[in-house]
């Protein structure tokens, strides 16, 4: 299959966006087209159009009661059941990759299953896991990511008919890790995905999920979470896919940004297709400005291709820091560096008490704290650091608390 | 005996417009357990009192001095005055999501007080507080004044006053949009907080009303920036029947 160059024939819905696993089907990128034009390019190209290593990396994970995890062999595994790559970059992974990390959810009370990626290295390389929940089964994979990585993956994932399946993919990368992740995920009848995206460390790493709802009275709450340092990128677009009847959505990503060059992108789309009728969706992106020089990108898009739905809305807003809740929290006694934490810990927290694992959210709370002392300590630092680009950045810190 | 005193106090505020006076030498003295009514026509300058007390940093001090017992208040930080015993009951308390009630008191009440309060003695505490304001329990976990009422906006604030135990309040139109039975309510919270304490409060009101349950023993007029007469609680009466117009046609003539 040939694909036409986006920038010939613009596409114009969800649906249509041309997909193949063969690499070679995708023009070169430019990075005029849509998928990347928010993303360093520089940073992303050898994903893109290099050679990629697909052999295993060895990673940890806990024996959980309930669900199976191993290496198989691409030929034999469950592959391209819940969808094709949309761009190069997860194509390329496609086609790279020797082995396929399978993992299973077989029972209806899986325990909690951690896997802990953290030997990836500064090597470009390809990775394929495909997360299968067996019909009828319940339970949580998480994905926790740390260390170098310079990855393309793909990440399927397969929820049969009945089934309850979290999964939750954290990204904890060293400063200078590029991760761009594509997951698929296809729910069937009556079934339930809660997916949730927490990207904190890294230098740019994206996580776009396509959700599809193909099962009657199928849904999916699709949360995330993000917090961009200094210089850090930090993408994610969720695609929701009503195909069937009855199915329902709710997509709510919250990102905090602070310090110079912090870049966030989320663009939201939602396809309720001509079978798609009783969809109830709804999806909202909110993003909080901590200081001066950053920038943050939303776009909802909605299409509905059924008038006989029973509901479909979007929202998104970027807005800085709220004076008047600080003068409010100083007012009582309360320091502006306490108050500052507990009015973004308090906006995060609507998604971390949402995962449902409670030693994760635990964690999650810990580690989005470190993330406030790491960026109060930036702003300490930079106000009486002398050189020209500490001094921009203090400049930024200072008006971002003025205004 | 704790005082707070306003001397000569001049304030202005950044508007499209420019530079805006608002204060013109405010004087005033609070001593601990008084309570002084702030009664003004809208635009008189009450809130702008209230608030640059309190050190919102919209407010600029172009002159004067507040000193609490002797200590200006002036060149401290907004939390570092609530620390040194001054209270401000706003008008329209801001939402802070995510954040919970109780959390948010036991921070306060720790910063406050330096350390944190002992478990026991202050769930006591806040029970019975709650309870005298017919505060319900599910209250503790809502998030700070998200959803609230205007009642309860306003009781959420005498809650405060009761438990964090400040020296000076400045209630800003703590009054305002509230029904008779909410209004006692807020009252009662306010004299206990007086009893309990020796509170001094700076009571800005736009109406008499409140002044039937809150009893003030000092009246001021507040015009045009400044206290422009003084009296008793007789003068709220006086001003309840004439109205405001004697003191805004002395200020267009000054």
């Amino acid at each position: 299959m040939a694909l036409a160059s986006p920038s010939v024939v613009p596409v114009q819905t969800r649906s249509e966006r041309p997909s193949s696993t063969d690499v070679t089907d995708f023009p070169a990128v430019t990075g005029r087209e849509f998928e990347w034009k928010f993303a360093p390019l520089d940073r992303i190209r050898p994903l893109i159009e290099g050679v990629l290593d697909g052999s295993p990396v060895a990673f940890q994970y806990s024996e959980s009661a309930g669900t199976t995890v191993e290496w198989v062999d691409r030929a034999t595994a469950v592959v391209g059941v819940a969808g094709t790559p949309e761009d190069r970059a997860s194509a390329n992974a496609w086609g790279a990759v020797e082995k396929v990390l399978q993992i299973r959810v077989t029972s209806e009370e899986a325990e909690e299953l951690l896997v802990r990626r953290e030997h990836f290295d500064q090597n470009p390389r390809a990775a394929h896991v495909v997360i299968e929940a067996l019909p009828n089964s319940s339970g949580t994979v998480i994905l926790e990511h740390r260390g170098d990585a310079d990855l393309s993956e793909n990440v399927e994932i397969v929820v049969g008919e009945g089934a309850q399946l979290t999964v939750v993919t954290v990204q904890e990368w060293n400063d200078s890790a590029v991760h761009v992740s594509s997951h698929f995920a296809t729910v069937g009848r009556d079934a339930n995905l809660r997916h949730v995206i927490v990207s904190l460390g890294g230098g740019v790493v994206r996580v776009n999920p396509s959700i599809h709802l193909a099962g009657q009275g199928s849904s999916t709450d699709a949360f995330g979470l993000y917090f961009a340092d200094a210089g850090q990128y930090l993408e994610q677009r969720p695609y929701i896919d009503h195909q069937a009847a009855n199915t329902r959505s709710r997509v709510n990503y919250k990102g905090a940004l602070q310090g110079a060059k912090a870049h966030t992108v989320w663009v939201g789309d939602v396809l309720i297709g001509p079978h798609a009728d009783g969809t109830d969706s709804y999806e909202q992106n909110r993003n909080l400005v901590l200081s001066d020089g950053t920038r943050a990108d939303s776009i909802p898009n909605l299409e509905i291709e059924t008038g006989n739905i029973v509901g479909a809305g979007h929202a998104s807003s970027t807005g800085r820091f709220d004076d008047e809740q600080l003068f409010y929290l100083q007012s009582r006694g309360i320091s502006e560096e306490e108050a500052r934490r507990l009015v973004v810990r308090g906006f995060l927290a609507e998604i971390i008490t949402q995962i449902g694992s409670p030693a994760l959210e635990e964690r999650l709370t810990a580690a989005v704290e470190a993330e406030l002392v790491e960026a109060e300590v930036v702003r300490a630092a930079a106000g009486v650091a002398s050189d020209a680009a500490a001094a921009a950045s203090a400049d930024a810190a200072a008006a971002g608390a003025a205004s | 005996m704790s005082v707070l005193k306003i001397e000569d106090l001049h304030v202005s505020v950044e508007t499209e417009q420019g530079t805006k006076q608002i204060l013109r030498g405010v004087d005033l003295a609070v001593g601990e357990g008084e309570t002084h009514a702030i009664m003004g026509p809208n635009g008189s300058g009450k809130s702008t009192l209230a608030y640059a007390i309190a050190g919102h940093p919209k407010y600029h001090v172009e002159g004067g001095s507040v000193t609490l017992d002797g200590v200006e208040m002036l060149d401290k930080s907004v939390d570092e005055r609530a620390r040194a015993g001054l209270f401000l009951a706003m008008q329209y308390p801001v939402e802070i999501p995510g954040v919970s009630v109780s959390n948010f008191l036991r921070t306060a009440k720790t910063a406050i007080d330096g350390q944190a309060p002992a478990i026991r003695g202050w769930i006591k505490d806040l029970d019975s507080s709650m309870t005298a304001l017919r505060m319900d329990k599910s209250f503790r976990e809502r998030n700070v004044n998200e959803g609230f009422s205007g009642g309860e906006k306003k009781r959420n604030e005498i809650l405060q006053l009761e438990l964090l135990k400040p020296k000076f309040a400045v209630l800003d139109e703590t009054d305002s949009g509230l029904d008779v039975d909410a209004l006692k309510i807020v009252s009662e919270g306010v004299n206990r907080a007086k009893e309990n304490t020796g509170l001094g409060i700076l009571l800005i009101t736009h109406y008499n009303r409140i002044l039937r349950y809150v009893k003030p023993d000092f009246v001021h007029v507040f015009v045009a920036g400044k206290v422009a007469e003084q009296g008793g609680p007789e003068l709220a009466v006086r001003l309840e029947n004439e109205g405001y117009d004697r003191f805004l046609q002395g200020a267009n003539v000054g």
